[in-house]
């Protein structure tokens, strides 16, 4: 039996790592035009990051940030690419709970759904 | 400054910090957040925001080339997750409450201990011990692949791992680091993973911690686009780099040069936290 568990946790974890390494480079190309347009329209302008002011309202959730990004909006698409980033990991974490129900691992069922959880509650639930 | 040239100069930065952080393995967040607030005095929860998301990009990006050596354990992984990433809603919450002071200050005692930690011999006698029943009835025992053969391993305090992970996944959110060093500490040093198991099995976990805390952080507008733009796209090209020139250079005085600039970094943030300026 061990061989066998062991052969299935290798394959998982290689289709794990590809879902992560295109997520990322997914979200890099969106992050990159949105930058392109952004800096073609804002580039000349002076800058200020020293006072903190927090983001305005569209660009803090997720419906906001579509809208902006359906816009073409640079600084929308930008924050669409870094929500893809922020939810590569979370994806992960949903093909885990597929993966360990696959295996009728119903211990790590549970656990992987506890992670998940509160990853969805960070992302839409704790504004 | 424009925006174009600060762009600019933030990327070239932030590619920077990947590189070496790659190079060294001891990850290039630690010194971003003091990179962007003293040298281009961006406001500290902006620069924490920046650095969280460049964290998520940088562990998911390496984690592809990582798990391919089966070294890395998801069950042991998954189950330290449920600490880290509550700890990192902790700490996410933490960082919107307390004074930009106190993160300085606290920023400044984490990068004294990065800098401690890096300097130290890595344990990598053999070691056997035997199976722990709390260990062993969430089956978090494994094996990897040795020279001769698979090798088993059993793992040891898990409550005692538990509790650290939950502090590692707190310093992540309050501070936007991968906390790696303190992953690898709990599963090394208190839980008695091997070494290699360790290290990778930290970095799967790091991406997952950073974005518990990136979702809190992009309600509450901490995450800059502009800001992030640069430093993710900087990061992410240098720490790519990072890992394929790392079989070809000798990394000892590099990490002896690293440990010099992070030991300077953490005074400058203690004084700036302590006097005030941030």
């Amino acid at each position: 039996m061990f061989p066998k568990r062991s052969w299935t946790d290798q394959r998982i974890e290689n289709i794990l790592g590809n879902l992560l390494r295109a997520g990322v480079l997914l979200s890099a190309l969106v992050v990159l035009i949105g930058g392109v347009i952004d800096l073609r329209r804002h580039g000349h302008s002076p800058m200020d990051f020293r006072v903190f002011r927090g983001e305005p309202a569209d660009l803090r959730d997720v419906r906001g940030i579509i809208r902006d990004t359906l816009a073409l909006q640079g600084r929308g698409i930008i924050q669409f690419g870094l929500l893809l980033l922020i939810a590569t990991p979370v994806a992960r974490v949903a093909f885990s709970i597929f993966a360990f129900a696959k295996e009728r691992d119903r211990m790590y069922v549970m656990f992987t759904v506890i992670v998940f959880s509160i990853l969805l509650y960070s992302l839409l639930g704790s504004a | 400054m424009t925006i174009l040239e600060f762009s600019l100069l933030v990327c070239g930065s932030s590619l920077i910090a990947g590189l070496v952080g790659a190079l060294t393995g001891l990850g290039g967040g630690v010194v971003l957040v003091p990179l962007l607030s003293l040298f281009f005095k961006v406001d500290i929860r902006y620069a924490i925001g920046a650095s969280l998301v460049s964290v998520i990009a940088t562990s998911s990006g390496a984690a592809a080339a990582y798990v391919k050596e089966g070294f890395s354990n998801i069950r042991i992984g998954m189950f330290l997750e449920i600490a880290t990433t509550l700890g990192a809603l902790l700490g996410a919450n933490l960082a919107a409450r307390v004074s930009t002071h106190a993160i300085a200050i606290v920023f400044g005692v984490v990068l004294l201990f990065s800098a401690y930690f890096s300097r130290k011999p890595r344990s990598q006698a053999e070691r056997e011990v035997p199976p722990d029943p709390f260990a062993t009835r969430l089956r978090l025992n494994g094996s990897f692949p040795d020279s001769d053969g698979p090798r088993s391993y059993n793992v040891q305090h898990v409550p005692t791992g538990w509790a650290l992970m939950f502090g590692a996944g707190a310093l992540s959110g309050l501070l936007g680091i991968g906390s790696g060093a303190m992953k690898v500490l709990a599963m090394d040093q208190a839980m008695k993973i091997p070494f290699k198991v360790s290290t990778t099995t930290s970095n799967f976990m790091i991406g997952v911690t950073a974005a518990a805390s990136a979702g809190v952080y992009l309600n509450r507008g901490y995450i800059d686009p502009g800001l992030v733009m640069p430093v993710m796209l900087g990061v992410l090209a240098g720490s790519l780099l990072g890992a394929r020139i790392l079989i070809k250079v000798h990394t000892k005085w590099l990490r002896l040069g690293f440990s010099l600039v992070i030991v300077l970094l953490a005074i400058e943030m203690l004084y700036n936290g302590l006097s005030g300026r941030i």
